[in-house]
């Protein structure tokens, strides 16, 4: 089978997302599609998938043109899509999940799920899923999950797998374990697109690389004769410098001390036990894990945010378990939050008053309870020209700027104030590379002129690139403290609580 | 669109708030007014009694010197109270309770207006403090309920608006608050020196508007500043739109809860305070009228803007009085009006409608 794009066009108002794109796809192919945020892989995929329809251009099956007007259209024609966010029902099993809106179903009604119970296990023995057709699927490590996902979309006789970002969520284990499915997938005959933005793994998996960049496919590659930094430049448009250089220094003083640090989360389970770190001025300490380990949580009891439930934090020297977030922030220790579009910026707050956000009531910008606007607007023109924030102005809201520019926002925020200690939480999470680059530059510049900084990233390359010193969390603990230099497959093997 | 340009320049309102505060109202009321008059042709009315109702209903609320005073005057409590919901709603809260706030506060307002003698400004100043004071301190329940408990404000404030029903009429059947020789529960009159002067005696003691409304649209500039130019203004649009980025910036959302709660129903009281001061002159079992559920279409109407607020209380206001009207000449039932009012909020509530039906006036997106 062989699935065509050919000269799709499709725009959102003014916005041009893609522009006469033409791909091809055949059984027992993988072909990776990378681009970064907004270079237009997901509007494309939202149109082979039935979720759009193109301005114009043409799907061709197999020679033959075909309109989908939905999803189940698409799937109807054999093109199946695993979602980023898994589309599961933790509560069903995994042979409910399967079937879930397309039941086999006997007389009256009666929904079969013996026969279905076998259509699944067959898939999965067919397939080396390993995945049993009876768990409940809450009960499932995320890997797992992901598989059901794939036999969800097998089950509906897919021909066409697409897999949008499926390593985002993995550990190093279970992303080697998922790249042998997908190549035990083509094997037997499958199509498959991969969507990415990392590098890496395109080389590694893809038999042929088609480049996006602002709706437009701007090559193909053959990954055997590539190198990431051609990719890199692909991607970008211009040359990009991957390799960050972090100049060896000797870190200062203690600046922040924890010891013997537990948390309780919102459903009174014990989530951070027993932790105690120190980290030093001049200093990267990086936070590696799965999402899901009480990094969160962790960083959370640190800013003021979550209740310690015991356990001391000292920064300085000075005890300041259970401060408020304010007070720590005016301490100097500054929070880049993992989720800017849920902590760190308000959406529809424009780019003055998000700049304003934690500091409105701090002398430059207020006087008793009177705001001074335009203090803070040319604190924020600042801020956008110092950090490279780009935007049509400073009263503009801030969901008019891409995922890059706004966490160079709140970069700029925290950072152009008085600091000490910086917490940056997935600082580069949904940034394209341009941004990375400039974000990764900035967090080191801060680390040589004295700012001790906990880098907590679930991307190991970013830990491992920027780190003087690595802790690697699991199930709430430090299971293990490495040096920058250690083989990342070690750090996996931690990651995933295997060595301690 | 150049007189729109203008009222843009005169507010400094950027493009995407000018069409939310004042054209997609506009255009809400217009559709409104016109299903409301195609139900009227459906009840079987004449062409000529639906015209004659939509001529009367503009001549009624804008056609003379008296018709403008009617509507003010019916507009001054809407606007006082739809402020406080703004705030509210600028908070994330929904404050459903402004009548009983009203009542609270035009209760304790009528108290202070009778009992106490004082000099003519003096009294006055106490009677309208008092009235804020009481509905601020009757909403400041439902705040600190939400800030410390978690108890919904919508739930509460429903809740008190029922307790102030029936203290009403406790309170009114007292014989230190009843009128003397009265059975039926109505408060004695508030003294000349608590009455809010009339703005227009010199040309008929007869029309009604008084400093209530100049005070209203000083109201209006102050709650506009409060939102948008103050630190807490700030932390209370922080909370209202995002609750986990006020967290972390450090905003105490518990005290910005009930402070605006508080702030919501001091507007409310000195809603009642106004109308007890300028209109009524006592309390009665009904006196609060439903001017503080209008008054939450006002708010939506205005789009939680104290400028949208000050206009669509306006509106609101004229079509009371333009109602009135109607009924005369026209001989439509008021219930009419009800209706209108209902139609504008249902537009309002689906922009989206709006917008279709009217595409020209909208940028694409």
């Amino acid at each position: 089978m062989k699935i065509e794009l050919k000269e799709i066009s499709k725009s959102f108002g003014p916005v041009a997302a893609n522009t006469k794109i033409n791909l091809s796809v055949s059984s027992g192919e993988t072909l990776g599609l990378l681009g970064e945020n907004g270079a237009g892989k997901t509007t494309l995929m939202n149109i082979l998938t039935g979720l759009y329809k193109p301005d114009s251009g043409q799907v061709l099956i197999r020679g033959q043109q075909r309109e989908f007007s939905n999803p189940r259209d698409a799937i109807k024609n054999g093109i199946g899509m695993v979602h980023q966010h898994f589309m599961l029902v933790p509560v069903f099993s995994v042979t409910e999940n399967v079937i879930l809106g397309n039941e086999p179903t006997s007389a009256v009604n009666r929904i079969n799920l013996k026969e279905a119970r076998e259509k699944v296990q067959n898939i999965s023995s067919k397939y080396n899923l390993d995945v049993d057709p009876d768990e409940l699927v809450e009960r499932l490590p995320v890997g797992v999950q992901q598989r059901v996902e794939i036999i969800k979309i097998l089950f509906r006789k897919a021909e066409l797998l697409i897999f949008d970002e499926p390593t985002a969520v993995l550990t190093p284990q279970e992303v080697s374990d998922f790249f042998m499915i997908v190549n035990s997938l083509k094997n037997s005959g499958k199509a498959i697109i991969f969507i990415t933005h990392k590098l890496h793994e395109v080389i590694q998996i893809c038999d042929r690389i088609n480049i996006l960049r602002r709706g437009k496919v701007v090559g193909e590659v053959n990954p055997k004769k590539t190198s990431n930094s051609k990719l890199a430049e692909l991607m970008v448009g211009r040359s990009v410098n991957l390799n960050t250089k972090r100049k060896k220094i000797d870190p200062g003083d203690v600046l922040l001390k924890v010891r013997n640090l537990h948390v309780i989360s919102d459903k009174k389970e014990k989530v951070i036990s027993d932790v105690n770190l120190k980290l030093h001025k001049k200093e990267i300490l990086g936070i590696a894990g799965v999402q899901g380990n009480g990094q969160t949580e962790f960083i959370e009891a640190l800013t003021g945010l979550r209740k310690i439930s015991s356990g001391e934090i000292f920064y300085f020297d000075k005890n300041c378990t259970n401060f408020t977030p304010r007070k720590i922030h005016q301490m100097g220790i500054k929070h880049i939050p993992e989720d800017r579009q849920k902590q760190g910026l308000i959406n529809e707050f424009s780019l003055t008053e998000n700049i304003i956000l934690n500091t409105y009531y701090e002398a430059d910008f207020s006087k008793n309870i009177s705001l001074n606007w335009n203090n803070a607007r040319s604190e924020a023109a600042r801020v956008m020209k110092q950090f490279d924030v780009r935007a049509s102005s400073e009263s503009s809201p801030a969901n008019n700027l891409s995922g890059g520019n706004q966490q160079k926002l709140v970069i700029g925020r925290e950072m152009s104030r008085k600091i000490n200690l910086l917490i940056a939480s997935q600082p580069t999470r949904g940034v394209d590379v341009g941004s990375i680059e400039y974000i990764h530059g900035q967090i080191i510049a801060a680390r040589n002129s004295g700012i001790g900084i906990l880098l907590n990233s679930t991307e190991l390359e970013e830990i491992i690139a920027l780190s003087d010193r690595i802790v690697v969390f699991f199930e709430g603990k430090i299971v293990a403290e490495l040096p920058s230099n250690t083989d990342p497959k070690i750090i996996g093997l931690a990651m995933a609580g295997v060595i301690t | 669109m150049k007189i729109a340009l203008k009222i843009r320049q005169t507010f400094s309102v950027d493009k995407a708030t000018f069409l939310d505060v004042f054209i997609i109202p506009i255009l809400a009321t217009s559709l409104a007014i016109t299903v409301g008059l195609l139900l009227l042709l459906l009840s079987g009315e004449s062409y000529q009694t639906a015209l004659r109702a939509l001529i009367s209903l503009f001549v009624g609320s804008f056609g003379s010197v008296s018709a403008l005073s009617e509507t003010l005057t019916a507009s001054t409590p809407l606007i006082f109270a739809a402020l406080g919901i703004a705030i509210g709603f600028r908070a994330g809260l929904f404050n459903i309770g402004a009548e009983g706030q009203i009542i609270i506060g035009g209760l304790a307002a009528v108290i202070v207006g009778f009992s106490v003698e004082l000099p003519i400004l003096l009294h006055l100043t106490i009677v309208l403090f008092i009235g804020a004071a009481f509905g601020a301190g009757y909403a400041f329940i439902s705040g600190w309920l939400k800030a410390f408990t978690g108890a919904h404000e919508v739930i509460t404030t429903i809740m008190l608006n029922l307790i102030a029903f029936r203290l009403l009429d406790f309170f009114l059947r007292l014989p230190f608050i009843q009128k003397e020789g009265r059975n039926d529960p109505i408060s004695k009159s508030v003294l000349e020196t608590a009455e809010l002067p009339r703005l227009l005696s010199f040309i008929d003691p007869n029309l009604r508007i008084h400093a209530g409304f100049l005070l209203a649209v000083l109201a209006v500039v102050l709650v506009y500043w409060i939102i948008f130019h103050t630190t807490i203004g700030f932390e209370f649009r922080t909370v209202g739109t995002n609750i986990h980025a006020a967290k972390y910036a450090g905003v105490n959302s518990s005290l910005a809860v009930i402070l605006a709660m508080s702030a919501a129903g001091l507007c409310a009281g000195l809603a009642g305070a106004s109308q007890i001061s300028g209109v009524l002159g006592r309390a009665t079992s009904g006196f609060s009228a439903g001017i503080g559920f209008d008054a939450i279409a006002v708010a939506l109407l205005g789009r939680a803007h104290p400028i949208g607020v000050l206009f669509s209380g306006i509106l609101f206001g004229a079509l009371v009085a333009g109602g009135r009207e109607m009924q005369v000449s026209a001989g439509v039932s008021l219930d009419l009006i009800t209706v209108i009012q209902a139609l504008i909020i249902i537009f309002i509530a689906a922009p989206i409608l709006i917008k279709r039906i009217f595409p020209w006036f909208f940028p694409k997106t």
